[in-house]
């Protein structure tokens, strides 16, 4: 770790956006975390993809529990809107805010013990309820703030520091976020940004709710022979089923591809995901196929990376609730409260 | 690309570079550290042992490593101006604020090694050969035709840039080491000295010989004009007293603008410069042509004069005509007449200073010196600074033509190195290597011994003197210097490049720690390929070709890390970053070798 502040003097070539924002402008705080540390590399690779997409920073508002993790929204988005949560409770206070505030973009940000343990029941329910978010998991397996027992992701039969071997069943994320109704799972590795930081973008242009696995090595208790969530481990038995480009409407398209290379998904807002196929066989729009296809690999000890299963068709919570298309929380007391008259009307339709 | 050697001392002295760029390999670096500190003493001492004048260079020197100084390429991100780090002016803080520093300078022989050095001229060159023999026990005679030492430092440069005490100072220091100092004699004829048997002669007196300017009025007006340097030179020695109200000044280079400073406070109420070239490719160094614009003399460019009008014998103007600077299709350029009619300024009196010439009349050409025949300039071997007799060399502005103050110190160290290994009967062509020391800065987890927090601070300007009373005087200083808070912050803006980012690859997880936090962009791990392209492919890509990239054996997962140390701002945060030690920052001194340095053993151990 540093505690310097990074330096504001940056390369002559820097380019800016759209917004003529720099990417460095979507920087946070200088990290606290480990150095090293495996989530610092996912804030790096969260600030490329907003600076790619050229994403407001007013528009979006970052999310977190308590852990390592739930630090990071401090060190990427600075002049994002934040909110650090009780440990575990950031799902339920997303659907809140995503509620009140439909138009901003909802960035849940969390590790393996916040959502698969403290708050796997908040974790769950977010998702079932379609809510429009990027929920990303820093997964790292272990406990690293309490100094590295095992977390509930953690592989049966992987070694912790000390030596002891883990006996219990691991959670999967993935598994999870694909049998409850997520729109757009992924799972990315911190080591690998050419691969996440595309995911990251498809899952800010996805209208639903996006769950991204991101295993993410700890580096001072995580990282050693025995751990399958080591650096070496991660590279080791990475099986990427697919190469996601995201491509933005405004974009020409000019890579050709050989015919069954290519799976072209276009979204809603017009972007599309393009993927280039690594796994032949594997189809990211059937969900019963991505569910065993993953728990096929996971058994053979293989952790399957890549955008797992996208639902272009996506619909949200506020589409189940069917609210107005305006943010609630722009909707004044007269729209609200529209008077007696029509309270006796609404009375009258239920007598 | 093939892993980078660093084990090779070029490479992470030119990643310095500032030290790379001077001629004299001084440890910029270093020494700005030392005056951060409040060492002014030890910052002096680097300096007197790599460049022997730093009181004198500290105000005077051309100054090759600002232009190459990183942080003006790391400010261009910044929108400002982006300039270098003021290391001239640092320079002359540690000259400025030091303590007495006799007692750290180098003894007087206690023996005579039975060797005998006449140096020609006291200029620079001849008394930084003084300096490297002198304490090693030869016995150095400096034959010099002025009554004091320093040469054209003394006679040419102006005292308002330079004061008389610095020189007397710096000089002093030299003739104190056991120096036998001859004023007074002019050497006239290389035979007769050669006669006198010494074992080495080092021929150090610069290039005497002012251009002159045959144009249509040259003569008939004679008593107006004057030879820019002879002019500067009777100022010293007080020969001239005051000079025309109108005064052109001819010529683009350093020593126009003294003369049109000079011109300023002799009674030029009306001094201009013009120039044939283009303001842009003037000669005179940037900042020179700056103080004297302060001064409100105004440089007229593209102009080639064509002939001094005179009336009654007397000068009255000159005329010029109008060109304009064109690149030719082999990029060459050239001054292209406009075709407007000539332009007429009038003056009444005019100083030519359109360069300088050497002048051997005094070496005979039968005693086996080779001389050039295009340029009658002898033949001196660039690295050992020999003519074609082994023990007569040459050096400074005699060597290869003008040059400067930096460059003829360079020479003389490299001279005096020669004559070392030459009197010893070693070859001379077998440099002993440089001596190099490195050096880990770690402290703590992020602790270094050099303070890596990188000031976001502009170029301080150094303080000027009241124009109203300098533009009066010809020895009252225009620049006052730095004080001890302003040169603390202007220290504070050097990158430390001599703090090196070294990489262990095989200490390397790839955690992309340093990626990520690097400001600058500089680090990369990609798939290894020739320079060309991984240029291309890096996060930035690495335009700068003069920049060298630092590339590594191969990591685990077979890619390389591929540094542009382009700009690098030497911050550490890498270091700082990476959990396994793979970063680490190391101190890499550097020192060129000097006379004194040549044992045998000493190779052995460099090597």
């Amino acid at each position: 770790m540093t505690y310097l502040p990074k330096p504001r003097l940056h390369h002559p070539s820097l380019a800016c956006n759209s917004l003529g924002y720099t990417r460095r402008d979507y920087e946070g705080k200088i990290s606290t975390l480990c150095a090293g540390c495996g989530h610092d590399s996912i804030s790096a690779a969260i600030v490329r993809a907003c600076w790619e997409l050229a994403i407001e920073p007013h528009r979006v508002a970052k999310l977190s529990g308590i852990g390592c993790s739930s630090k990071t929204p401090d060190y990427f988005l600075g002049p994002s809107h934040g909110f650090n949560t009780v440990h575990g409770r950031m799902p339920s206070v997303l659907t809140g805010a995503n509620l009140a505030n439909r138009d901003l973009l909802y960035l849940g940000v969390s590790g393996d013990g916040d959502s698969a343990s403290i708050g796997i029941g908040q974790f769950v329910h977010a998702i079932r309820r379609g809510v429009c978010m990027v929920y990303i998991v820093e997964n790292n397996g272990v406990y690293g703030l309490t100094k590295g027992q095992f977390s509930a992701t953690a592989d049966i039969g992987s070694v912790s520091k000390k030596g002891v071997v883990n006996t219990d069943a691991p959670i999967d994320l993935v598994g999870l976020a694909l049998q409850l109704g997520a729109t757009y799972v992924a799972r990315g590795f911190s080591g690998d940004k050419e691969q996440l930081v595309p995911l990251i973008k498809g899952a800010i242009a996805h209208r639903g709710a996006a769950i991204i696995d991101v295993i993410s090595p700890c580096v001072a208790f995580n990282n050693h022979a025995g751990s399958t969530k080591s650096y070496d481990y991660v590279r080791e038995h990475n099986d990427a089923i697919n190469r996601l480009d995201f491509i933005t409407p405004r974009e020409e398209i000019t890579v050709d591809y050989a015919p069954g290379e290519l799976i072209e998904v276009e979204q809603h807002d017009g972007s599309s995901l393009r993927l280039r196929k690594l796994e032949t066989a594997y189809d990211p729009s059937d969900r019963v196929a991505a569910m065993t296809y993953v728990h096929e690999r996971q058994a053979a000890g293989e952790i399957v990376t890549g955008l797992l299963y996208v639902d272009p068709e996506a619909q949200d919570l506020h589409t189940h609730l069917k609210t107005v298309a305006a943010p609630l929380n722009s909707l004044d007391a007269t729209v609200l409260c529209p008077g007696a008259a029509v309270l006796d009307k609404i009375n009258a339709a239920l007598r | 690309m093939q892993p980078t050697d660093i084990r090779n001392p070029a490479y992470f002295h030119k990643v310095v570079d500032c030290q790379w760029a001077c001629p004299a390999h001084t440890p910029v670096p270093e020494y700005i550290r030392l005056i951060a500190a409040g060492r002014y003493s030890d910052a002096y001492m680097v300096n007197w042992q790599a460049n022997v004048f730093p009181g004198i260079l500290g105000r005077t020197c051309d100054r090759p490593c600002e232009p190459a100084c990183r942080r003006s390429r790391v400010e261009e991100s910044t929108g400002n101006k982006p300039e270098p780090v003021a290391i001239c002016r640092l320079k002359r803080v540690a000259a400025d604020l030091k303590d007495d520093v006799q007692a750290r300078l180098p003894k007087p022989a206690a023996r005579w090694n039975g060797k005998r050095v006449a140096c020609v001229g006291a200029g620079p060159s001849s008394l930084t050969v003084a300096r490297d023999l002198a304490p090693l026990g030869y016995r150095v005679t400096v034959f010099e035709a002025d009554a004091k030492p320093g040469g054209f430092m003394r006679t040419q440069v102006p005292r308002f840039r330079l004061p008389e005490e610095v020189i007397d100072e710096e000089t002093g220091y030299i003739l104190g080491l056991g120096v036998e100092f001859v004023a007074g004699r002019r050497i006239d004829s290389l035979k007769a000295l050669l006669a006198e048997q010494f074992d080495a002669i080092f021929i150090g007196c610069g290039a005497p010989r002012g251009r002159d300017l045959d144009l249509p009025g040259r003569q008939e007006a004679a008593a107006q004009i004057h030879v820019g340097i002879d002019w500067l030179a009777s100022v010293y020695f007080g020969h001239i007293s005051q000079v025309g109200k109108r005064v052109i000044v001819l010529g683009g280079g350093n020593t126009a603008m003294d003369c049109c400073r000079s011109a300023k406070r002799l009674g030029g109420d009306e001094v201009k410069v013009i120039v044939r070239s283009g303001f842009d490719e003037m000669k005179a160094s940037p900042w020179e042509k700056e103080d004297a614009m302060h001064e409100g003399i105004p440089i007229l460019d593209c102009r080639v004069p064509k002939a001094f009008l005179h009336e009654n014998g007397r000068l009255v103007g000159m005329t010029f005509e109008k060109v304009r600077v064109e690149h030719g299709a082999d990029g060459r350029r050239k001054l292209v007449p406009t075709g407007e009619p000539d332009e007429r300024h009038d003056c009444d009196e005019v100083l030519i200073a359109v360069g300088q010439e050497n002048a051997f009349p005094w070496i005979e050409r039968d005693i086996g010196i080779s001389f050039d025949p295009k340029w009658d300039m002898p033949v001196v071997d660039q690295t050992t600074m020999q003519s074609s007799l082994p023990h007569v060399l040459f050096g400074g502005d005699a060597a290869f033509g003008p040059k400067n103050i930096i460059w003829a110190v360079a020479h003389g160290h490299e001279a005096a190195l020669s004559i070392e290994l030459l009197l010893g009967g070693a070859d001379t062509h077998a440099r002993p290597l440089p001596a190099v020391e490195v050096m880990s800065q770690k402290m703590g987890i992020h602790e270094w011994s050099y303070d890596n927090n990188i000031s976001p601070d502009l170029r301080y300007r150094v303080p000027w003197a009241d124009p109203a009373k300098t533009l009066k005087s010809m020895s009252l200083e225009v620049e006052l210097g730095f004080d001890a808070e302003t040169a603390w912050k202007e220290a504070q803006r050097c990158l430390n490049c001599d703090v090196q980012t070294v990489f262990s690859d095989h200490l390397c997880i790839e955690c992309d720690a340093c990626v990520d936090i690097c400001p600058m962009d500089c680090i990369t791990f990609t798939v290894n390929a020739e320079e060309g392209e991984l240029r291309m492919q890096l996060t930035a890509p690495a335009l700068n070709t003069e920049q060298a990239l630092y590339v590594s054996g191969p990591v685990k997962t077979g890619r390389v890390m591929v540094k542009d140390e382009d700009v690098c701002l030497h911050c550490g945060l890498c270091a700082e970053r990476c959990p396994t030690g793979a970063w680490d920052m190391q101190k890499y001194l550097i020192e060129l070798s000097h006379a004194g340095d040549a044992k045998p053993d000493a190779r052995q151990e460099a090597a």
